[in-house]
């Protein structure tokens, strides 16, 4: 039984971090001054530190890695968005992922949260550790796919401004279109690395496998298999390919959805 | 000891009455004849101010007589137009200049290097005493602090300027951008320098007249390209920029359909600044082509002057914070010298510290 008031305080905190980096972000998008660098990459990186400590006391508590539960994934997926963020942002300068990574983290931990889905049974099936590979890569993978949808969103805004000659104040601090498109490209290049290790290692964790998540799961891989593919032939201009992002990581969500919602229902013996 | 600002800007004299004060006196000159302690002169093409100390007062006809010095005009001949700050107003009035809201164009940073050439032209010449140096130090970093923390100097504000800052949000770095201008005209030469100061390596020039298109290509760094082949350099450059005498369009959609399809994961950013225009409306439409003529350059001129515009308020807090900081520091400072100097009170010293 997990009974660990602690773990939910960090979790309010770290979503509390990020809530600021949201309201933040939208003051200043109300008074015309925006500097998203320091405080939304402070916010961000706090509300890290802050998820990453209630994975670990969670970790320690179940022994094994945090994901058992609904709640557990979309609060590993966060964490996975974050992560990657962290990554990415600041190597490829793309300050303003900040303010589109929080609401998207934000939504994520906010309705794990609010939805009192925090599973509180004993988690009867024994630790497999090509179990929690799959189950975690994956989650981290998602977390790129997230990170290349929110690239895709800020180059449709972009790109929708540009067209129209409409130009927001948001417009200056936009990365420029052929560095955000580059910033995707690579993205995906590492969510489907990552998703293809998931998927290989999902056939060495010993258990029977849905075959409709099995489907749904390949589905998706070929999704973005394609998506690169176009990429690379140059058969997709760069706003279908933003699109597709979008698109993806939707499908991506439903998929994930469905995945743990399927495994809380028939728990594997 | 009074520190006052004198001066004519674009808000109260027109540009032939501000030649006739500019260039005629240093501020050295006007210190040692006004009878200054320190005096700093600052003349753009916009303005022409003296900044002074002194510890008596000097009439804004004697520094208008040093500013017209080797001027025959009669000082009387017309009102001046003429203004003076004096004491926070001063102080005020340079932190606003500094930081561009006094200038024709809000939040224009070539001010900035004006009042730092200015600084130092007269400090070499002895003519910057220490509240000059302190005022001026302290107008620099206000200035710094306006443009860090607001929007006052975000986007451009010409047609060249546009076009060069439109291309670096489409393309980023723009040395490796390859850019074509149809027309040789001198509005093509003014946009296709302002490419070049922007780091364009790779820039060609097409005319009706080659022979122009040769000349413009040589005077910017480039290489002229045969009109009869601008079209087809449609398959591989970046960046479009029409300006010809054309009376119908050159570029329609279905001429640029066919280059498109070989470059569809690369932008085309098209600038027609000719009018009538060079390139059909139409071309906006197609996908990763972005069509901007002269009016919508205008209108994003306007918006960034909008955008800047809606900072003043937030450029004039900052402005407000640091003058009345600078205030009271020159005033603690003032009464630490009269302490040190044997307990003489303000009122002997004829310093104004409560107004400084």
């Amino acid at each position: 039984m997990i009974n660990c008031p602690v773990d939910r305080y960090l979790l309010i905190a770290s979503t509390i971090c990020y809530l600021a980096a949201v309201v933040h972000t939208c003051f200043e998008l109300r008074t015309g001054v925006f500097h998203p660098m320091r405080f939304n990459f402070f916010t961000i990186g706090l509300g890290f530190l802050l998820q990453t400590a209630f994975l670990s006391v969670r970790g320690h508590e179940l022994g094994r890695c945090p994901i058992t539960s609904l709640f557990e994934v979309f609060i590993f997926l966060a964490w996975s968005v974050a992560f990657i963020y962290m990554l990415v942002g600041p190597a490829y300068r793309l300050s303003l992922m900040g303010a589109f990574t929080a609401p998207l983290v934000l939504l994520l931990q906010g309705f794990a949260l609010i939805m009192l889905i925090d599973a509180q049974y004993p988690v009867n099936v024994p630790a497999n550790s090509w179990l929690e590979f799959h189950a975690s890569i994956s989650l981290v993978a998602y977390g790129a796919f997230a990170l290349a949808c929110i690239a895709g969103v800020m180059y449709l805004v972009q790109e929708r401004q540009l067209k129209t000659h409409h130009l927001h104040s948001i417009f200056y601090h936009l990365p420029p279109l052929t560095n955000l498109f580059a910033a995707i490209t690579r993205l995906l290049w590492w969510g489907f690395a990552l998703y293809t290790a998931g998927i290989v290692s999902g056939f060495f964790t010993g258990h029977p496998l849905p075959n409709l998540q099995v489907v749904a799961a390949i589905a998706l891989w070929l999704l973005y298999a394609a998506i690169l593919q176009a990429r690379h032939l140059k058969w997709l201009a760069p706003k279908r390919v933003a699109a597709l992002c979008i698109i993806g990581f939707s499908a991506a969500l439903a998929l994930l959805w469905g995945i743990t919602f399927t495994a809380e229902l028939h728990p594997m013996p | 000891m009074n520190l006052f600002c004198i001066g004519l800007s674009h808000h109260t004299a027109n540009v032939a009455t501000r030649e006739q004060f500019a260039g005629n006196a240093t501020a050295e000159s006007i210190a040692s004849k006004a009878g200054c302690t320190e005096a700093l002169l600052l003349t753009t093409c916009n303005r022409v101010e003296v900044y002074l100390v002194s510890n008596k007062r000097i009439s804004t006809d004697e520094i208008a007589q040093c500013l017209m010095e080797k001027t025959n005009c009669n000082l009387r001949s017309y009102p001046l137009p003429f203004y003076r700050y004096e004491d926070h107003k001063c102080v005020q009035h340079l932190f606003r200049v500094a930081s561009g809201l006094d200038s024709m164009v809000v939040g224009e940073s070539e001010i900035f290097g004006q009042a730092k050439k200015a600084y130092e032209s007269a400090r070499k010449s002895g003519a910057v005493g220490p509240y000059l140096h302190r005022l001026f130090q302290r107008a620099f970093r206000v200035a710094k602090q306006v443009r860090t923390y607001t929007e006052i100097a975000r986007g451009a504000v010409s047609v060249g300027s546009v076009a060069v800052e439109l291309a670096q949000r489409i393309f980023g770095n723009l040395s490796e951008c390859k850019v074509l201008v149809l027309g040789a005209g001198e509005n093509s030469e003014r946009t296709a320098r302002a490419f070049v100061s922007r780091g364009v390596i790779d820039l060609r020039v097409s005319n009706r007249s080659l022979d122009r298109a040769y000349d413009l290509a040589q005077a910017v760094g480039g290489r002229a390209v045969p009109f009869d082949d601008w079209a087809t350099q449609c398959r591989e450059i970046d960046i479009l920029l029409t300006s010809t005498a054309s009376e119908t369009p050159l570029l329609a959609p279905d001429i640029l359909a066919p280059m498109l399809r070989e470059r569809l994961d690369r932008p085309l950013f098209i600038i027609d600044i000719a009018v009538p225009r060079n390139v059909d409306p139409g071309v906006n439409k197609m996908e990763g082509v972005y069509l901007y003529d002269i009016d919508s350059i205008r209108s994003v001129a306007e918006q960034s002057l909008a955008l800047r515009r809606q900072q003043v308020a937030a450029a004039e807090a900052i402005i407000a914070d640091h003058v009345t900081e600078f205030v009271d520091s020159i005033s603690r400072g003032l009464g630490r010298m009269s302490h040190v100097a044997g307990h003489a009170s303000l009122g002997e010293n004829p310093l104004r510290a409560s107004q400084l």
